[in-house]
């Protein structure tokens, strides 16, 4: 378990005035949020909105031009992704990344040796290491069956489910999945949404995602945050927020 | 002040040689996406041609004119005839595969000089209106000088009309942007490649003209100017003409300085100010990030420990490598040596080219710097062989750290060439710097100690180190360090994103692979007795190369069968006269007949016949 997993009613991750400019287009102006362990956050806008370079700067792939990010009470302000996975953060990206030259359990396996700064060891056999971890994680996520195929070989939702038992191997306390179902059928979308809530509730992870499918966000998270043009334009439970004028103005374009 | 000024015409006149070179090498790339290694030698076919033609024509400006032409025509022809048979067939075999096919080809055309040429440095006699000067500002200048100045800025001039102003050139620059776009578009790409790479070609041949009256045709100047043209290619940005200007600008005149005031360390200047200029612009001068290379997106087969049929099989050759000097006769036993080495040699190039992701140019640069430090232990500080032994992996790994350093942030083609560009420089030093190393003369007299003095038992000596030096190397591969390395080359974002410094694994994989070719430098020293500058020599490193293709890259076995396969065809095959041509028709056929390597080839045969038997 991270420092922090478990404690309930603590912040895991404060963002205060995140901007980031791209020349003359301000893609972020001035987000501020906060995640609670456990929780199930769905960040969601129109495509532009400024979603992704939001993500990219909690990640560390993007440093922001102004603001704070802050992990527990330690500042992460533009912090490198692999530091940031050091202090638990987990990530699983859009376009899914993983090892193809590996089987799916090597994949785990090197995921807990770099989390457990192991990887500096030039003598042990790396397959040896962590099996039961590894073979733990994936049948967590229902990939057990697998643990032996070639990860480039898989189906695209099993990359999505390896890629979630990758971002646990560190055992995190934050999750940042960038449109985790992206590419997935319907049915398949809902149950990875529902094995994600349910790490979430059990190991007390805190997830916060980007979605484009409303039946997911609206169905799975705890709370959502509405942006448009860079700004924060509504934050609530997903009631509050489907029935927000702005909101519909925003996705359907009636008038507020 | 005088002096200044005219080196720095002559900078300037060199530039513009450079220019032409590097001109066409950048603009084939820009389409065919192909480092062209045979471009050096297309600059040497028009220093030949561009004699015979001059050398037989009336000696009145016109003629010279329609001489150099010539040459940049016939180069062209011959550009377009290579384009044909051979680069067509290999657009989409891997990157590193298309390099060494040129080489290939680097190695049949010396051979094809040297039948048609001859061995002897041909240069030309200059009638007088060559030789004579300008008076400017009361200072003479050479008149040849300053056509040459005026040149590289014509054809700059006439190539950016050419594409900016033809539809040709359209075309071209589409190519450059999107080539599967301008495919779908019905234009015809085989007709664009070969003009494309004939232009390229003409404009190698051109720059090879226009170099002989200051210098001669030699077997020498198509590797020499390949590394300078890589240089400017890669600091002026891959694919911008532009960028190839100024950077042939700001090489030339630095060399023409360096030549002037420190003449020892010139290329080393070379390489500082490329390394500066790639730091603050990764890119080259005028260079974009390129658009997604194939490379990045080919499918990576999985890695596989070998079975127990294949670890019996290695067992089994080991056993009967330990025995062989019971029946081997002397020169056998030499060829087993030579073997051992070239098994570490190659094993140590696997870890930065398969798992690292690495390729490199260069490896024998560490191989010599190995060489180099057991020759300096045996004879400059008197020590015994095991110290020699120690001192080479320290000082390859140490050197192969400063360069890494920097090496390793870049990727693809650009760390090729700039492992190639280093390589390079450390053959000049040990060519130039003779007080320590000797020169071309090599240092002879490294002998091992009386107790390892006969064959058979520098051979197991030999074995023991290489081989079991490979089994290290192979042993950290399959340890936590290799899959890591691994998982950077297999997806950086996703390696980052669980912890890993991916910087800090390259690195280190860098040093790896230099300590373990500067172990197998050193015991190859002992074993000939005798160092070269040769060791460190491009087709030294492009050996190392062959060897790991032609295992394959992505097996753990490919190093070691392509070393010994590699060793063994050498030894038999290749001797004698005409052994380039041999040789370079070799790495072509196996080229275009194994993509992936013999011991990729292998496997994948292994695995049909399994899956049929099953």
């Amino acid at each position: 378990m991270g420092p922090l997993a478990g404690a309930r009613g603590v912040i895991v991750l404060v963002a205060e005035g995140l901007r980031k400019r791209f020349g003359a287009n301000e893609a972020v102006a001035g987000v501020s949020l906060a995640v609670e362990p456990g929780e199930m956050l769905a960040l969601i806008g129109p495509n532009g909105a400024g979603k992704s370079t939001c993500f990219n700067m909690l990640g560390g792939q993007l440093r922001p031009d102004a603001g704070e990010v802050r992990l527990a009470d330690r500042v992460v302000t533009g912090l490198a992704p692999r530091h940031l996975a050091h202090l638990g953060v987990g990530r699983t990206f859009q376009i899914t990344a993983s090892f193809a030259s590996m089987t799916v359990r090597e994949n785990v396996q090197t995921a807990l040796l770099a989390q457990k700064r192991q990887a500096w060891r030039f003598w042990q056999a790396a397959d040896a290491q962590h099996v039961g971890l590894a073979e733990g994680l994936l049948a967590r996520v229902g990939m057990a069956s697998q643990a032996e195929r070639p990860a480039g070989v898989l189906a695209y939702g099993d990359l999505k489910r390896l890629e979630l038992a990758m971002a646990l191997a560190g055992d995190p306390v934050l999750l940042l999945m960038d449109e985790p179902t992206a590419g997935m059928a319907p049915a398949e979308r809902a149950a990875l949404m529902a094995l994600v809530r349910g790490i979430a509730r059990e190991r007390g992870v805190a997830v916060l995602f980007t979605e484009h499918d409303m039946d997911v966000v609206f169905g799975q998270a705890d709370r959502v945050l509405v942006l448009d043009r860079g700004r924060l334009i509504a934050q609530g439970t997903p009631e509050a927020v489907r029935a927000d004028p702005r909101v519909r103005a925003v996705y359907l374009g009636t008038a507020a | 002040m005088d002096l200044i000024f005219l080196q720095l015409l002559t900078g300037l006149a060199g530039a513009s040689t450079l220019f032409l070179v590097a001109a066409g090498l950048t603009v084939i790339f820009g389409v065919t996406r192909v480092v062209n290694f045979s471009h050096g030698s297309l600059y040497m076919l028009g220093a030949f041609i561009a004699w015979s033609l001059l050398s037989r024509l009336p000696r009145e400006p016109e003629y010279f004119v329609l001489g150099v032409l010539g040459a940049a025509v016939a180069t062209a022809a011959i550009g377009a005839v290579l384009e044909v048979v051979l680069l067509r067939r290999i657009y989409r075999a891997p990157e590193l595969l298309q390099l060494l096919a040129t080489f290939g080809v680097v190695l049949v055309v010396q051979d094809v000089a040297l039948w048609i040429w001859g061995a002897v440095d041909l240069s030309l006699s200059r009638p007088r209106w060559l030789r004579g000067a300008v008076e400017i500002a009361g200072l003479r200048f050479p008149f040849y000088d300053l056509v040459l100045i005026v040149v590289g800025p014509a054809v700059l001039g006439g190539l950016l009309l050419l594409f900016h102003r033809t539809r040709w050139g359209l075309l071209v620059r589409a190519a450059t942007q999107d080539r599967d776009m301008v495919a779908a578009l019905g234009v015809d790409q085989r007709v664009l490649f070969t003009s494309v790479f004939a232009l390229g070609a003409g404009l190698a041949g051109l720059g090879g003209a226009l170099a002989l009256p200051q210098g001669s045709a030699n077997l020498n100047m198509d590797l020499s100017v390949i590394a300078e043209a890589f240089v400017v290619v890669v600091v002026g940005g891959m694919g911008s003409l532009g960028g190839a200007f100024l950077a042939a600008l700001l090489i030339g005149v630095l060399q023409a300085f360096g030549i002037a005031l420190v003449p020892k360390i010139t290329l080393v200047l070379v390489f500082l100010v490329m390394a500066a200029v790639l730091v603050v612009r990764p890119h080259g001068l005028l260079g974009k990030p390129q658009a997604m290379a194939r490379g990045e997106v080919e499918a990576l087969a999985p890695i596989r420990q070998a079975g127990p049929a294949l670890q019996l099989l290695g067992a089994v050759a080991l056993v009967l490598a330990i025995l062989a000097p019971f029946v081997a006769g002397p020169y056998l036993l030499s060829v087993l040596t030579e073997a051992a080495v070239a098994v570490l040699f190659a094993a140590s190039l696997h870890v930065m080219m398969g798992p690292g992701g690495m390729a490199s140019f260069g490896h024998a640069a560490w191989f010599g710097v190995g060489a180099y430090a057991a020759a300096f232990a045996a004879k400059g500080l008197g020590a015994e062989m095991a110290v020699g032994l120690l001192l080479a992996p320290f000082a390859a790994g140490g050197l192969a750290l400063l360069v890494g350093a920097f090496v390793v942030r870049m990727s693809g083609v650009y760390l090729a060439m700039l492992t190639l560009a280093f390589a390079q420089i450390a053959w000049a030093v040990a060519f130039q710097w003779v007080e320590v190393t000797g020169g071309d003369n090599g240092v002879l007299g490294v002998w091992p100690d009386s107790w390892a003095a006969d064959k058979p038992t520098m051979y197991w000596l030999a074995l023991l180190l290489c081989v079991g030096g490979a089994l290290v190397l192979r042993r950290a591969l399959f340890a936590p360090f290799g899959f890591a390395l691994r998982a950077t080359r297999d997806s950086a974002l996703r390696a980052e994103a669980i912890g890993l410094d991916a910087h800090r694994l390259r690195l280190a994989a860098f040093v790896l692979a230099g300590a373990g070719a500067g172990l197998s430098g050193a015991v190859f020293a002992y074993a000939k007795g005798s160092v070269f500058p040769t060791y460190m020599a491009i087709p030294h490193s492009v050996d190392a190369l062959v060897m790991v293709l032609l295992g394959g890259v992505q097996t753990m076995a490919g190093p070691v069968v392509g070393a010994v396969t590699f060793t063994v065809l050498q030894s038999w095959l290749l001797m004698g006269d005409f052994w380039r041509i041999k040789l370079g028709l070799l790495i072509i056929a196996l080229v275009l007949a194994f993509p992936t390597g013999i011991a990729g080839a292998a496997a994948a045969a292994w695995d049909r016949w399994r899956g049929r038997a099953a």
